[in-house]
């Protein structure tokens, strides 16, 4: 089988639509396209928008538009393009897209090109389905004229158009040799869209088209990026988050085979060696005198947390915070309750742990055109930092998004893109691919915020809730990586908060954001707010359920009784788990429900405690999930069960430490993460609706930790409120 | 030194400490080996040391000498090891940067080992971490592989 990756050298074509161009890196597909035949159909071929090239040969080129980071976005928003195109899947190459916003970017993200919050299959799916339609319609017309018929009588095949009347068809090929693409484009609306019972890929499972490479060590990933000439190179950071250098001595450094030169940066050090491993000697081999003194100099973990810790429940402080969402009353009823209850939530830093280290390679021509190629989640941003930094303007700046060995957030921040375009400014013009240690990845992440969150509930007589006040207090994701829409937002950080928005059915409710400003770098991981938001709300929301003395899954769904999605994620889940079922001894049950990113999603988990050593055990998971149309089912399924994979990892053992500015844990034997032999059965039900697609990459996560809270509650009557759930941490809670 | 890869004999101008990863990658551009860690602990770069299912992040390349190495891209001429076959049945892959590492490693479990039960499948593959939790679809692809337990329907090849 030849490889079905094609990196084609046809670097830049114009689209009829949208004024950009489009710079092609990776392309999947078709796997017996042979160079003179790519070349015949790129010569001659139709191109109804800027999604679509239709050969001559037949060959549907779909461009994508997000970054594949194993979330099968390479396939599923293609297949939404190919569904309503009616193309042949078996003749459609996918191309990733450049850098190109105003062709392919996401409305959700403003425009610019990012993949991430969830927000690309809602922000593409119904352009994709629509520029589809548009382009068939186009064909439709063309093969009319050409027929001398009406245009009504005309129907489609995959990849052809018939005219059953007279018997006769054309392949879309065929009418791409004659077809002119019109001067004013068919209009579709979304509601011309064929319905879904009617759809032929989406909702069935398509094979995903990166899967046979990713067997085959074939798949490119941005770390496999190889250029002739291409140096390597490595940068040495400070232990102490943002430190400055004060000397340096590279003596030992020039000693290493294959070293080339040193480069000194804004933030630490940079090596250029003649391969990864003499750059990485190198890097060990400088000598570096640090200040010793930066404005994370005081950042000890433990420590700094009390203080958000403090920050959170001192509600005489309020001013010092944003009010977030407000509804009814806010808190104001909490003070005459009958009773109130109270909690603080704890959560530290977490690290990503992309398996594919950060890396990115870059070249210079002249002093004012760079090409990056990058395993980022936003070109935009990987651009837009890039210009900033070495002034060169950012239409001189090509971006090249290879595939991603994970991103989890982590790739939107364009720190190490920073890396190899400094480093190969300093090449002639060489291109230089700089590649993290795990070391420098686990050193260096822009983590998850360690957050405090404090919570009151008013109940009156009956136990009704009358008053809901959520604080979260914590360093602010916004305000360093996207500080325009944090000031647009009046100081509110719309990922640190996400997940905290109150969605049961009551009244007068409060959420406040109290900024804390420590300068550590916090960023966007997996869920983000969302990770720690529900901790809070789904445990506050069990002991609600307790001192009414109802059942957790009987309690939510009197709350949500205006949710009838909300409602039926939870009836399936707890079916799915037999909730009501005595279990063995030893052993309970806990719940949690989450509506983020327009996906409804319920969970079960079923977990027994070790007392002595503290230690969790999770017998079973299931999840139900209601994400509207699902694209490919299957797939949202492996993505949920990911995510509950990287949830229960992050939520029982991860945890980044700082003492005085510096990361403690440095690689997997001190920052261990999920290994298969720690993964429970997994039971993930994909309950698919008509609604909109929600999102699909990240709804998994928010519920695990609060089921396991409450189910470890059930079984021991305490709460766990401080993540990660370690042993530690458990055994002593439980003494 | 010389290095046989694949059954072909290479010729590579390295120090004798270079890990064998980077030979492999830097040096003969064989990049289907992947970098996780560096220190053993991720499986992202097994490749198979006359049979044995190695780390080349921590093996030197002077320590291999004549031993044949064989790495994802050798490990069968079209792809179509049986492996492979069920990891694609079984839609395994997500991001994918681990799997070459896993693919490995069950490949020599197997050689060993044809038809291991679930326990024997898990203590196997334990070492090899994937971020993206695809840890029951690879038990489930080995169980086809080798012929154990019916597994799930694979997607539709439109
Ligand atoms: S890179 Fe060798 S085990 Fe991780
Ligand atoms: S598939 Fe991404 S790390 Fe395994």
């Amino acid at each position: 089988m030849t490889s079905r990756i094609n990196t084609l050298t046809l670097s830049r074509r114009q689209f009829l639509v949208g004024s950009g161009s489009v710079a092609i890196g990776v392309a999947f597909g078709v796997p017996a396209l042979t160079a003179s035949r790519r070349a015949a159909a790129q010569a001659a071929s139709l191109a109804p928008n800027q999604w679509i090239t239709i050969g001559t040969d037949g060959i549907v080129t779909i461009i994508s538009p997000a970054s594949e980071m194993g979330q099968g976005t390479m396939t599923a928003m293609p297949l939404c393009v190919a569904e309503d195109l009616d193309a042949d899947w078996s003749k459609v190459k996918v191309v990733q897209s450049g850098h190109n916003p105003k062709a392919y970017g996401n409305k959700l993200f403003g425009g610019i090109m990012a993949t991430g919050a969830s927000r690309t299959t809602r922000g593409y799916y119904e352009l994709l389905r629509i520029a589809g339609a548009q382009a068939r319609l186009v064909l439709l017309g063309a093969a009319a004229d050409k027929w001398n018929v009406p245009q009504s009588e005309l129907t489609t095949e995959p990849g052809v158009v018939w005219h059953k009347a007279s018997n006769r068809s054309m392949a879309y090929g065929d009418i791409a040799a004659f077809a002119k693409v019109p001067a004013q484009l068919p209009v579709v609306t979304a509601a011309q869209l064929k319905p879904i019972k009617d759809c032929r890929y989406i909702g069935k499972d398509i094979e995903r088209i990166d899967i046979a490479d990713k067997t085959r060590g074939a798949a490119m990933y941005g770390i496999d990026t190889r250029l002739p000439g291409m140096l390597y190179g490595a940068v040495l950071r400070p232990p102490m988050h943002k430190d400055k250098m004060v000397s340096m001595d590279d003596a030992g450094a020039r000693a290493v085979k294959g070293f080339i030169k040193t480069v000194p940066l804004p933030y630490g050090v940079g090596v250029i060696a003649d391969n990864t491993w003499a750059a990485r000697q190198a890097k060990d081999a400088l000598k570096v005198t640090w200040a010793n003194d930066s404005i994370t100099k005081s950042y000890t973990s433990s420590e700094v947390l009390k203080s958000y810790q403090a920050a959170a429940s001192d509600l005489d402080l309020a001013k010092a915070g944003v009010e977030v969402e407000k509804h009814g009353a806010g808190n104001a009823n909490i003070k005459g309750a009958a009773k109130v209850l109270k909690a603080d939530f704890l959560t530290e830093h977490m690290a990503h742990m992309c398996l594919e280290p950060m890396n990115a390679t870059a070249q210079w021509s002249g002093d004012d055109r760079i090409e990056i190629w990058a395993p980022t989640q936003s070109p935009s941003i990987a651009t837009l930092i890039s210009s900033i930094v070495t002034k060169v303007p950012g239409q001189n700046i090509k971006v090249n998004t290879t595939l991603l060995g994970g991103g989890f957030g982590r790739r939107v921040d364009a720190d190490f893109v920073l890396d190899a375009v400094l480093l190969a400014k300093a090449a002639d013009g060489k291109p230089v691919k700089v590649t993290w240690t795990r070391e420098d990845d686990v050193k260096n992440d822009k983590y998850r915020p360690m957050v405090a969150q404090h919570v009151e509930v008013g109940l009156d007589a009956n136990n009704n809730i009358v008053g809901w006040h959520h604080r979260l207090a914590g360093e602010s994701i916004y305000a360093r990586a996207n500080p325009n829409a944090f000031k647009a937002a009046g100081g509110r950080d719309a990922p640190f908060d996400e997940g905290a928005e109150f969605i049961y059915d009551i009244h007068d409710s409060l959420i406040e954001f109290a900024r804390q400003e420590r300068g550590v770098d916090v960023g966007f991981w997996r869920a983000v707010g969302g990770g720690y938001s529900k901790h809070a709300v789904e445990t506050m929301i069990d002991e609600v359920a307790a001192a009414n003395k109802a059942d957790p899954v009987d309690f939510r769904l009197k709350l949500l009784a205006k949710k009838p999605r909300a409602q039926a994620v939870i009836r399936e889940v707890a079916k799915m788990a037999d909730w009501k079922k005595k279990r063995p001894a030893g052993r309970a049950l806990g719940v949690a429900y989450s509506d983020m990113w327009e996906t409804h999603i319920a969970e079960v988990v079923e977990v027994s405690v070790n007392k002595k050593s503290g230690k969790i055990t999770v017998h079973n998971v299931w999840a139900a999930v209601d994400t509207g149309v699902a694209v490919m089912p299957r797939n949202v399924a492996t993505q949920v069960e990911g995510a509950i994979v990287y949830g229960l990892s992050g939520s029982l053992k991860e945890q980044v430490t700082f003492v005085n500015g510096a990361v403690q844990q440095s690689n997997f034997h001190d920052y261990p993460v999920a290994r298969m032999n720690e993964i429970p059965p997994i039971h993930v039900k994909v309950m698919v609706t008509d609604n909109p697609p929600g999102g699909v990459g990240e709804c998994g996560l928010p519920p695990i930790a609060p089921a396991i809270a409450n189910a470890v509650a059930k079984l021991t009557g305490k709460r766990l409120r401080h993540q990660p759930f370690n042993a530690e941490r458990v055994k002593a809670l439980l003494a | 030194m010389q290095l046989n890869v694949n059954n072909k004999a290479v010729d590579a101008d390295v120090a004798a400490e270079m890990p064998l990863l980077w030979v492999l990658r830097d040096t003969l551009g064989m990049t289907g080996t992947k970098f996780g860690c560096g220190i053993a602990q991720c499986g992202a770069c097994t490749v198979h040391v006359d049979g044995v299912p190695t780390r080349s992040c921590v093996t030197p390349a002077g320590s291999v000498g004549a031993k044949k190495v064989t790495t994802i891209e050798g490990l069968s001429a079209n792809g179509d090891h049986p492996l492979q076959k069920a990891w694609i049945a079984e839609g395994v892959p997500q991001c994918g940067y681990c799997q070459s590492g896993q693919l490995m490693t069950a490949a020599a479990l197997l050689k060993k080992n044809p038809k291991p039960n679930r326990k024997q499948i898990v203590d196997a593959m334990s070492g090899n971490i994937c971020r993206c939790g695809t840890y029951h679809q690879i038990v489930k692809a080995i169980e086809r592989a080798s012929g154990g337990n019916a597994a799930a329907k694979p997607a539709v090849k439109a």
